[in-house]
């Protein structure tokens, strides 16, 4: 099971590194909607058997993170009208780079941590770490509204990742609260994004910075 | 009957989502308040209906807080009928919906005893509280609106990674993982100590950014600025208080585990850094509700502190609670009126409040001396007992500092409401035909009687549920 595993994990840490060096937005959002459609899968490895709230569980996680947030955001983007995240301050190459540092640095002092435990052996919390970082890389250094949604996505998959360790430790209802949140979350930002647009006329967010001392 | 104080808000904010009157929606808050804080005193009052569940539990804490939080919402929601009767032309729709449906996250925070439900309820809280610093819908509180939601989500997101943190600190020391709070503190002493650490830096990151601890408070002077006055009253009394409830509860857990000193080292520092931030931006400040949000840094540097000293400053800090969340109401909603009668809400343009509102420029002023700790108001009693638990533990330096920069406070905060409320209003500019009425006067009034009874007396069932807290956390059935 655990080469399975490891093999998705690698999988998600080079949809990391795509995202950072994509500059078209529709594209970074659909290797979010990918990596958000593996992060679903991920749990049924855990699980010996397919119960009913698993299932439940497992398949409401796909739909929001695979269809229903990418349609948001994609609609925001298509209202929005723009296409490509332009003059980041870092570079997508320098990026790309960034994000591998911080991806080998994470595999390799986390990869040891884990050893001696009941998960050793899987990449399980490196993943998890360099996924986080990826996320705060695209949300400090990308201005554009919906890049910065992006990289706080990717931050919730890194933290989603770590959850795989307490499977047992969280119940359905919780599990759906943490779904409805998400989604709640990215409706609202969407719409505060919409707003932004209207009244800026643009999704750059160098531009609020009329509140300051 | 505990989740009737959950259930009810929500019924209410979907009542309000479907009522088709815009005149006649905001009188559901009243409501609202009314019923919410009759419930709780019954729960309080009776414990047969106080029946608890495995994860939601009423414990001694929690008592305190949501009696707080609920007397603070029935106030507002007073004020919030005559507020969205002066805007009878915005819709309210929106408002009503997230008014209600934050006291019933808000109440939900307060009764969870299982982490991954207390996490979900505060993200909860933060998106229903959204819409309401844009009630206005200008450029300004979009800013706004965008800085507390991305902040906040961030805020909260490591919040998350810090639960889980804290479940896999009883994997990594050989138990089940879990996330009930029960459990936790029951296995506290097996925990794995790195796991846990970590996990209490991550959560007091998360959890202080939604309290609004320096150096995470960047969010807050504009939130608070630019959303309705009876919105920060609830955001400075309420959410600020739940969200102190959330830090209290992992404290407990590194209490129970034996790492109290690392828990107080970085409360202490956080507390001061905040209370010193505040003062800073305190100076100079023109901007009367950026200057409350300020103040709301500080007191949540002062809560940190306390509960960082440790036991001795515990009643002080669980007191202070109480009294911050009720002085910061009167601040609010006064300084709420005072905005919409001058059109302003700089000192610019505000000056001599106390003629043209007599009533609320008089709040204004006796508010500011009570959050400063002038006697004889309640915050004077617990920032005083905070203060002698720091000279008890110890902790001369602690208690030295504290004194400092309370007083930087008084005197920054001292010199912008002097000036809003003084001397003569401008002739010409920012004059608006708004006055004092009942809805805007008597709820501010209603929570200065309290902040001023507080002062001069805790009455005894006060005083037992703030006894009672205190044994919660100190970790006494």
């Amino acid at each position: 099971m655990n080469d399975v595993l490891n093999a998705l994990l690698m999988i998600m840490l080079v949809l990391n590194l795509f995202t950072l060096g994509s500059s078209r937005l529709v594209t970074m959002i659909r290797i979010v909607a990918v990596q958000g459609i593996l992060l679903g899968f991920l749990p049924l490895l855990f699980h010996e058997r397919l119960t009913i709230p698993v299932a439940v569980a497992t398949l409401s996680a796909i739909v929001l993170k695979g269809s229903v947030i990418p349609a948001i955001m994609l609609r925001a983007l298509r209202d929005a009208q723009i296409k490509r995240e332009v003059e980041p301050l870092i570079g997508f190459l320098p990026s790309i780079i960034l994000g591998a540092v911080g991806t080998g640095v994470a595999l390799l002092f986390f990869g040891q941590l884990e050893s001696g435990h009941q998960h050793g052996g899987s990449f399980i919390i490196p993943t998890s770490v360099a996924t986080i970082f990826v996320g705060f890389v695209l949300l400090t250094t990308r201005f554009k509204a919906i890049s910065q949604v992006l990289g706080y996505l990717i931050l919730e998959n890194g933290i989603f990742v770590f959850s795989l360790l307490l499977i047992e430790a969280i119940p359905l209802v919780v599990e759906m609260g943490m779904l409805l949140d998400l989604f709640v979350g990215v409706f609202v930002i969407s719409i505060i994004t919409n707003h932004i647009n209207r009244a800026f006329s643009s999704l750059d967010t160098r531009k609020l910075v009329s509140l300051k001392e | 009957m505990l989740f009737t104080l959950v259930l009810f808000p929500l019924l209410i904010a979907a009542v309000a989502l479907v009522v088709p009157w815009n005149r006649w929606r905001p009188y559901l808050l009243p409501l609202l308040g009314t019923g919410h804080l009759v419930l709780t005193v019954l729960i309080l009052a009776l414990p047969g209906w106080n029946v608890n569940y495995d994860w939601v539990v009423l414990d001694g804490l929690g008592k305190l807080i949501i009696l707080c939080v609920s007397v603070l919402f029935f106030f507002c929601s007073i004020y919030a009928v005559g507020y969205l009767h002066y805007w009878k032309d915005k819709a309210n729709r929106i408002f009503v919906a997230c008014f209600s449906g934050l006291l019933g996250l808000l109440s939900l925070v307060i009764m969870s005893h299982h982490l991954g439900l207390l996490w979900v309820a505060i993200e909860g809280s933060t998106l229903v509280s959204a819409p309401l610093i844009y009630f206005n819908h200008n450029k300004l509180s979009i800013e706004a609106t965008w800085k507390y939601l991305l902040v906040g989500s961030v805020g909260i997101a490591l919040a998350l990674l810090g639960t889980f943190f804290l479940a896999y600190s009883a994997l990594a020391g050989g138990m089940p993982a879990t996330l009930s709070f029960d459990e936790l503190l029951k296995g506290a002493p097996g925990l794995s100590k790195t796991w846990l650490r970590a996990a209490f830096i991550l959560l007091l990151v998360g959890y202080g950014t939604k309290m609004g601890l320096a150096p995470m408070h960047s969010w807050k002077p504009d939130a608070y600025g630019e959303s309705p006055g009876v919105v920060g009253a609830l955001f400075a009394g309420g959410i600020t208080s739940a969200a102190f409830l959330a830090l209290i509860r992992i404290y407990q857990i590194c209490q129970a585990a034996g790492e109290t000193a690392f828990a107080s080292l970085l409360l202490l520092i956080l507390g001061a850094l905040s209370m010193a931030v505040a003062g800073i931006f305190l100076i100079g400040q023109k901007d009367l509700k950026r200057m409350l949000a300020y103040s709301s840094v500080e007191h949540m540097g002062i809560l940190a502190v306390g509960l960082g000293i440790g036991r001795m400053a515990f009643f002080g800090t669980l007191l202070h609670v109480v009294n911050n969340t009720l002085t910061k109401g009167v601040l609010f909603l006064s300084t709420g009126n005072i905005q919409r009668a001058f059109d302003s809400k700089s000192t610019d343009v505000v000056r001599g409040a106390f003629r043209r509102l007599p009533i609320s420029g008089a709040l204004l002023l006796a508010g500011f001396f009570a959050i400063t700790g002038s006697p004889p108001f309640a915050p004077f009693v617990s920032e005083f007992s905070i203060l002698k638990g720091a000279l008890d533990s110890g902790l001369f330096l602690v208690a030295g500092l504290f004194l400092i920069l309370l007083l930087l406070v008084f005197v920054g905060m001292g010199n912008t409401v002097l000036k809003a409320v003084q001397g003569r209003a401008p002739q010409g500019v920012g004059d608006t035909a708004y006055r004092d009425g009942f809805y805007a006067a008597a709820p501010a009034l209603g929570l200065m009687a309290l902040v001023l009874l507080l002062g001069i007396v805790i009455p005894d069932p006060l005083r037992q549920l703030v006894d009672g807290a205190v044994q919660a956390l100190e970790g006494q059935p």
